[in-house]
């Protein structure tokens, strides 16, 4: 009997569980560790806050969606030995395995910066990239009376890079349809030089923040955070004031990555961009958020990542060359409020452009472009995340590696 | 866009970043620093070597990972390349701008 070990039951961890069920020789045994019970549909986090879900709408058990081949186990991990090809749990016990793959994702990190945590946490200055974050901030947004709303990033990399842009959008729609955006300022504050950083998204979306009335605060690289003031300061003595903070703070990878040895300053891991194996050894890889990859930290970079990933497994275990295949593709809706959304489809090379996704010329949806049907398609994706991406089913007409066909890349150049 | 620096032919974006890191040369470097009021001493290069580094090796750069490099630490960084220093910095070492993915 050979092993198999998958760290992490979330997006991409369960997928591969599904995937490789189906794939691998009976002679393999699959394990997957994750010490959580329940699957959060992460993508929803953001629209709690704002009443659209509640909780309940977005939890399953982990258990549901792990095929019966492969054996759940719920403890948490203390470390890889990766020279011995061991896990050690934290109850003591250990695993042994021939081929690891890491899923473990990344975590917010708010004690990285100086004064974020302590008595104002979930008061004052919120997250929304956790449920109990995005849970605490709708209860605060139901009896606020308005003030100064700082929409904030720390710094980057971060998990699904445009999520903070949509609070802010549908921040806006959200205090309108209350009638009360006159009572607030929404301000953005980020480290970068823009709201939009990619010159084509920026000549396409840039009139969003002034229609809406938001501020953009740019390269502002946060230091700390006085919560009895109520001041964010940067590295230059520049400062913020705010009445309701939400930040997205420092990401990081798991702990027990740091404690392997195996990440980088972040605890993400060093990983090949086109065969998704560590740099650390041959019998480990890496999947999803967990990856120190220049590609977005998304489910749907999961998603594309997956089916390259099943196939390098199955190549390793029979001594085949890896394909190095992997082009970074990502896909995301982007909400933008009154129940619109623009799409974006980039990958390593190519910046998001306008066109047609994703039949190319036809659509039906937009790229780049705010529509109805694209926030249409944002909201149906919840049924697709839950029956087809985890379970590890083909979604139609969605390629692995990115479609070029259809796409204005002419744009790029100018 | 083309244009020449310090006698060499070098190919820029519209926002004055190379788009080619092999035309990088440490007059090309002086020259861009110029423009960006930075006089470039025995305390930049280092910098400029670590981000060419981590460029080549395809890893995301970010304010907080250069302080954490061993190389400079933050306030270092910022009285090196004052007024946006990861930006102005990477300008100067001639790799792409630190961007999101829109």
């Amino acid at each position: 009997m050979k092993d198999l070990v998958i760290l992490g039951a979330g997006t991409a961890g369960t997928m591969m569980s599904n995937h490789l069920a189906k794939r691998l020789a009976k002679d393999w045994r699959i394990r997957i560790v994750d010490q959580r019970k329940i699957h959060h549909y992460q993508p929803g986090y953001l629209f709690i806050p704002f009443g659209t879900y509640k909780e309940e709408d977005i939890v399953k058990p982990i258990k549901k969606f792990i095929p019966e081949r492969a054996e759940l186990i719920q403890e948490g991990i203390l470390k890889v030995d990766k020279d011995h090809d061991r896990i050690y749990l934290e109850n003591g016990e250990t695993l042994d395995y021939d081929v690891l793959i890491i899923a473990t994702g990344t975590d917010i990190a708010p004690d990285e910066i100086d004064g974020m945590m302590g008595p104002h946490w979930h008061q004052s200055v919120f997250d929304f990239y956790t449920l109990e974050g995005a849970v605490k901030l709708h209860e605060k947004l139901e009896t606020w009376e308005g003030g100064h709303l700082v929409v904030h990033i720390t710094e980057m990399p971060i998990k699904c890079p445009v999520a903070p842009l949509e609070f802010a959008f549908l921040a806006d729609a959200y205090f309108e349809q209350r009638k009360m955006r006159n009572k607030v300022k929404i301000t953005f504050v980020t480290p970068m030089d823009g709201a939009f950083t990619k010159p084509v998204a920026s000549a396409h979306l840039g009139h969003l923040l002034k229609d809406k009335g938001i501020e953009v605060v740019p390269n502002f690289n946060i230091m700390s955070l006085d919560g009895e003031n109520k001041t964010i300061m940067d590295y230059e003595g520049k400062e913020v004031s705010y009445d309701l903070l939400v930040t997205v703070p420092t990401n990081k990878g798991a702990d027990y990555v740091e404690r392997s040895g195996l990440g980088d300053e972040l605890n993400f891991i060093p990983t090949n961009k086109g065969t998704l194996q560590s740099n650390a050894k041959e019998n480990i890889f890496v999947i999803g958020d967990a990856t120190n990859l220049p590609a977005s930290k998304a489910g749907s970079v999961a998603h594309f990542e997956g089916e390259i990933l099943l196939e390098n497994v199955i190549r390793f275990i029979e001594g085949k060359e890896l394909m190095d295949e992997f082009d970074g593709h990502a896909n995301c809706f982007i909400e933008t409020g009154h129940g619109k959304a623009l799409l974006i489809d980039f990958n390593y090379h190519h910046q998001p452009v306008s066109g047609t996704f994703p039949l190319p010329g036809v659509g039906p949806l937009n790229l780049l472009k705010e529509s109805r049907m694209n926030h249409m398609g944002k909201m149906a994706f919840k049924w697709i995340y839950w029956n087809m991406l985890i379970t590890g089913k083909h979604i139609p007409f969605v390629s692995a590696k990115m479609q070029e066909a259809g796409k204005n890349f002419e744009e790029e150049t100018v | 866009m083309e244009t020449t620096i310090a006698g060499q032919t070098i190919d820029l974006n519209n926002e004055g970043y190379l788009t080619d890191i092999k035309q990088w040369t440490k007059e090309v470097a002086m020259h861009i620093a110029q423009e960006e009021g930075i006089t470039l001493t025995d305390g930049h290069w280092p910098v400029i070597e670590y981000l060419q580094e981590q460029y080549r090796n395809e890893v995301p750069l970010s304010i907080r990972k250069v302080g954490k490099s061993g190389v400079v630490d933050i306030k270092q960084f910022y009285a090196l390349f004052p007024g946006g220093p990861l930006k102005k910095a990477s300008r100067i070492a001639g790799i792409p701008k630190p961007a999101s993915c829109i």
